[in-house]
């Protein structure tokens, strides 16, 4: 056994409104530079529904994560090795711009320049991909709250036709979507540059830009297509889990501005030997099961015995997303049927449930009622198990059941009645403490993580000790723009996004490279020229 | 032969040689994150799903042609009875389909550079200069090709293919390169203006074949301390304890 730790998350989408915060604030954080307009690390789908890019989970078309070979072994859907190599001049399975949606701006100075008239001057939409004026026809979220469109939902497709329409009117939810940052990840194998890779320490999939040659295999071998190419630099770019902020003890962007509070983070401790075999297993419904039994206990001796440093156990042994997925079994992976072995977990939505017995006249809180209603709405159970379980619907009932379960029980409580416990397969006090982790989900809580250096979780402190600067390699030169002490990353962020956004125009003293979007030469590129003042 | 010209066969090449090994190490050290294909497939990918496999396949074909005429000096294959007939009639066949090949997909990917407005907008100046010597090189030497079955012309392996070998020798046969006729030495010096040219345009991305992924396991892991050293030292974080 091979402890390894990862950094995962768990969403709890019955308490996604649907705001988008998160993708707003990850979009201003990431992508907000050309290249990548058209590129959301983070969106929220409503579901059911299209998703971004359109039909994403169709895999018949788009090819991402793993197929079992003959043999039973895992190859990547779009082909293996050799295959990919011979597919290396035109990537055959790759989404057009059009997939996505084709970003635009509005010809915002028209409202200014245009010359007196009767008529309001307006802003016409342009195209940032042609700079021609543009018919915006699709976008990230263009069905964004329908919930009933049928005929695009690769999922729906799944469910039996003559309970879809009703099925539609029952029921809408949204589920906000990140990279999966996966155990098996798909994209790291088809990459044959190599520049894709998962961290060893926090199980983060990251893109090494400077290795990436922009082959595009990584668009195609991601099931969820959550890596994008940016059409700038020609390179592949994907959601970092805010590494920068992770490796501090703070958490991901996406979590710390959800209004909902809904996202959770944590270590979790798995056994590397048995990767492969957990995402091999024949039947794609015991993808779900397989993966819980690759989970390590934190409190067992065999995580002690690991090696991990003090504060990262201590971590495990808080971490909400490790309650949540293995105690309370009330979090299921997104698409475990792609073999990815998905790392990013959801609460499945009882709220509907909840609403629709309302509206019959029953009392929806009764864990009677809703027991019963959970089994006879056998509907979204179908839908909710092709999202989580691969159409396997006794994970997610139990789920639901257990949501119910605490609900009614937590009512009891607070009327003053009696408290009941429901029959879930959850004792009093585990029913509690989950009740407190979802619905108080205090800030310290629901983001347990662990610094990359090692420090006690909390203490924010990126830059330390100077002393531990690894100044003896010699890699700080005694002049010029490589001298001093390193700015970290987060830091360097800051000041050039702070800089960024107050100011008019591109007037700095000194350009900070990362946040200088490749187009023309701001002031400041280049030292100035001698004898000109 | 005149003085000048011998004077060219001899330090031109030396000269583009070490513009192309110098301006790769220096492009790699620099510039790594530059180091792309810049793919325009995001934005078009109908035409180019044709045209660009056929273009680099056919490409393959040429090189591996350059390779044999250049390089196999012709008494090796007269010594295992290859008639120099025999020779270049294949060599016409094969060189000149590749040749054909890659001009028929060089102007459909020209074409589509230039109709295609997102791709159009998304070429530099640089990628203009190089298609240019790129499409010269290829016509100069699919013409070479196509009159090199002439019978009065002078063989290839003859004159360009000893001057080429004696290069890296060290000791170029200038007289023997003054010897092959004008359509040789202009597809010759084109060649040099693109290797000249390699190391300074988007053409890098071919030495980035990445052949070690047929020998790699799949997923591929990395420790955080290994990639915080690989960074430059501006935006060094500290280092972490070792796991």
């Amino acid at each position: 056994m091979r402890v390894m730790a990862q950094i995962a998350m768990v969403m709890n989408l019955d308490k996604c409104i649907g705001c988008h915060t998160c993708s707003v604030t990850c979009k201003q954080t990431w992508t907000n530079r050309p290249g990548v307009e058209y590129v959301w690390f983070n969106n929220v789908e409503t579901r059911p529904g299209q998703g971004y890019p359109r039909r994403y989970e169709d895999q018949e078309r788009w090819k991402g994560g793993w197929e079992l070979t003959a043999k039973g072994r895992l190859r990547p859907k779009a082909g293996g090795r050799v295959r990919k190599l011979l597919g290396i001049f035109a990537n055959p399975r790759m989404p057009s711009i059009q997939d996505y949606y084709e970003p635009w701006t509005y010809d915002y100075e028209s409202l200014t320049t245009a010359p007196l008239s009767d008529d309001v001057p307006v802003a016409r939409p342009r195209s940032l991909i042609s700079n021609e004026p543009a018919t915006i026809r699709w976008s990230a979220n263009w069905d964004d709250n329908l919930g009933g469109d049928p005929s695009p939902d690769p999922v729906l497709e799944k469910v039996s036709g003559e309970v879809r329409t009703a099925f539609e009117e029952a029921y809408m939810f949204y589920l906000p979507r990140i990279c999966e940052h996966c155990i098996n990840p798909s994209c790291v194998a088809s990459c044959p540059s190599g520049a894709l890779y998962k961290r060893a320490e926090d199980g983060i999939v990251l893109v090494d830009q400077d290795r990436c040659r922009g082959w595009r295999m990584c668009v195609t071998g991601c099931p969820y297509k959550k890596v994008y190419f940016n059409h700038k630099t020609g390179k592949a770019e994907k959601c970092t889990f805010c590494y920068p902020r992770v490796e501090v003890g703070l958490p991901t962007v996406c979590s710390e501005t959800c209004v909902g509070r809904l996202r959770y983070l944590g270590v979790l401790l798995y056994d590397a030997d048995r990767v492969a075999e957990a995402a091999s297993v024949p039947d794609e419904r015991d993808l779900y099961e397989a993966q819980l039994g690759l989970f390590v206990d934190p409190e067992s001796p065999e995580a002690a015995a690991a090696g991990l440093p003090a504060d990262w156990l201590e971590a495990a042994r808080r971490s909400p997303v490790y309650d949540l997925i293995t105690k309370y079994r009330v979090a299921l992976p997104l698409h475990p049927e792609y073999r990815t072995l998905p790392m990013v977990w959801y609460v499945p939505p009882l709220s509907p449930v909840v609403d629709a017995l309302s509206t019959t006249g029953h009392d929806g809180e009764d864990a009677d009622n809703l027991f019963a209603a959970i089994e006879t709405l056998r509907i979204p159970i179908g839908y909710l198990a092709e999202l989580f379980t691969a159409g396997d619907p006794a994970p997610v009932t139990a789920a639901l059941r257990r949501l119910a379960a605490m609900r009614s029980y937590m009512r009891a409580v607070n009327l003053g009645q009696e408290p009941v416990v429901p029959d879930a397969g959850l004792p009093e006090e585990e029913l509690r403490a989950m009740y407190r982790l979802l619905a108080l989900a205090k800030y310290d809580e629901r983001y347990v993580i662990p610094t990359a250096y090692g420090n006690v979780p909390g203490v924010v402190e990126e830059a330390g000790c100077p002393l531990d600067y690894d100044a003896g390699r010699g890699a700080q030169a005694p002049f010029g723009e490589s001298s001093g002490r390193p700015v970290p990353v987060s830091i360097e962020n800051f000041h050039g996004l702070k800089e960024r956004q107050t100011s008019d125009e591109v007037t700095h003293e000194r350009v900070n490279l990362l946040n200088w979007d490749g187009r023309g030469t701001p002031a400041g590129l280049f030292p100035p020229r001698k004898g000109k003042s | 032969m005149s003085w000048g010209e011998s004077l060219l066969w001899t330090v031109s090449p030396y000269v583009t040689l070490v513009v192309f090994v110098g301006g790769l190490i220096w492009r790699y050290k620099y510039d790594k994150f530059g180091w792309t294909t810049r793919s325009s497939q995001l934005y078009e990918s109908t035409l180019l799903r044709v045209a660009s496999p056929l273009f680099h396949y056919a490409l393959l074909f040429v090189i591996v042609g350059h390779v044999t005429g250049l390089l196999i000096p012709i008494g090796w294959t007269n010594a295992i009875g290859v008639s120099n007939d025999a020779y270049h009639v294949n060599a016409l066949l094969w060189g000149g389909l590749a040749g054909l090949a890659t001009l028929v997909a060089l102007v459909l990917l020209i074409w589509r550079r230039r109709a295609n407005g997102p791709v159009f907008m998304a070429t530099t100046v640089n990628d203009k200069v190089m298609y240019a010597v790129l499409a010269a090189a290829i016509v100069s030497g699919v013409v070479t090709t196509a009159a090199g079955y002439a019978p009065t012309e002078v063989s290839y392996r003859t004159t360009v293919a000893p001057w080429f070998r004696g290069v890296f020798a060290l000791q170029p046969d200038v007289v023997a390169m003054g010897a092959a006729s004008g359509l040789y030495k202009v597809h010759t010096l084109i060649g040099m203006v693109l290797f000249v040219l390699f190391p300074f345009s988007r053409l890098v991305h071919a030495l980035s074949a990445p052949l070690g992924y047929l020998f790699r396991p799949y997923i591929v892991y990395r420790s955080r301390s290994e990639t915080a050293r690989q960074r430059p030292a501006r935006v060094r974080v500290r280092q972490n304890r070792p796991l």
